[in-house]
């Protein structure tokens, strides 16, 4: 079965898992900025960094006939430090004109802090003035439910923010029903050690349906599989779920969403 | 599907998460005591008291016990 994965670390990732999502029918992707396992010390780390999500990824992806798509920002992990993150805040316009960008993300919290939120609430800035979607990163383990709370208290008090144009990321069964019940999308992270199993997510979908859910693998440089979605479909399968429904999860879905970018290439009109 | 063909489906993985908590519980009790109560201990034991006296949605009250609090006003607190 098609599928986008709308949310894959692919410069962990060898050239080889590009080929292997291939042959599983993943057909795009798109790749938040993230933090890359060390504190970057200046910003023109990031400025390489913005270079390989927009030159260097799709390139790779193409090889294998997938498309690539990126969104940009400082990490919530690295936003601690405002004064990088407002450097990198102030380049982050000279890339949104590449042809592969969706949007700025994925912003958030991770360990709930005051500056984690002054940054968060800079790119709010910067997505509206721009006019651009937003990918959101909700903490893990025992800080997500507060971090999660806090990003909706963040995004509902911004009247400029178009609730249909942002996806907070990585819900879990005690955050899901809160972020679709304030009007986001919701995204769900297969994950082997922290965040959600296939089985929970499809526990999930069975419990709330299909609307504005997607699913997406991480496939970060930590334990994780690239192949994670094909692994939800395979238990959508098994429990009889009918194709137009899990593709509606996997491939419908993430259109919808990611149609609400000028820069996204519809193909399955 | 009705609870029996759900029941055939997970057994044997509900089995199998079960024996491998009770090995690494084991695990845990085999070694020395420590002379201080371990918070992560306590709330091992009281999700595993959860999960038998639940009548259901297990995992969202299991969720809300690993979590830390929400405080509501935290804006005053933190963005002052």
């Amino acid at each position: 079965m098609e599928y986008i994965d709308p949310h894959i670390h692919m410069v962990s990732r060898t050239t080889d898992d590009y080929e292997t999502l291939a042959r599983m029918g993943c057909v795009a992707l798109s790749e938040p900025a993230f933090w890359a396992g060390f504190d970057r010390s200046t910003v023109h780390g990031f400025r390489d960094y913005f270079r390989q999500l927009t030159e260097i990824e799709p390139r790779r992806a193409a090889q294998f006939g997938i498309k690539h798509y990126t969104w940009l920002c400082i990490n919530a992990k690295e936003a601690e430090n405002v004064s990088l993150s407002r450097e990198v805040i102030a380049m982050i316009p000279e890339f949104l004109k590449c042809s592969n960008v969706l949007g700025i993300g994925e912003i958030g919290l991770n360990k709930n802090t005051r500056n984690e939120s002054i940054v968060f609430l800079e790119h709010l800035d910067l997505a509206v003035a721009h006019d651009q979607q937003i990918l959101i990163h909700t903490p893990h383990l025992e800080d997500k439910y507060q971090g999660t709370r806090m990003i909706l208290d963040m995004l509902c008090d911004d009247s400029r923010i178009k609730k249909e144009r942002v996806l907070v990321d990585h819900c879990e069964e005690h955050t899901l029903e809160a972020v679709l019940e304030a009007g986001f999308w919701a995204g769900m992270t297969l994950y082997p050690i922290t965040k959600c199993t296939p089985a929970r997510a499809v526990d999930m979908i069975e419990r709330f349906g299909t609307g504005r859910i997607c699913v997406n693998s991480a496939g970060d440089w930590g334990p994780s599989r690239p192949t994670a979605v094909p692994d939800l479909i395979m238990e959508m399968r098994r429990r009889g779920h009918p194709p137009e429904k899990i593709r509606t999860i996997v491939l419908d879905n993430p259109r919808t969403f990611f149609s609400q970018s000028p820069n996204f290439v519809d193909n399955w009109k | 599907m009705n609870k029996t063909s759900v029941l055939d489906r997970e057994f044997l993985e509900i089995r199998s998460l079960i024996v491998q908590l009770a090995a690494g519980l084991d695990r845990i009790q085999r070694c020395p005591l420590s002379p201080q109560s371990d918070r992560r201990r306590d709330l091992i034991d009281s999700a595993l008291r959860l999960i038998q006296n639940s009548e259901g949605n297990r995992v969202e009250q299991v969720q809300l016990l690993f979590s830390r609090d929400f405080d509501p006003n935290w804006k005053k607190a933190l963005l002052k």
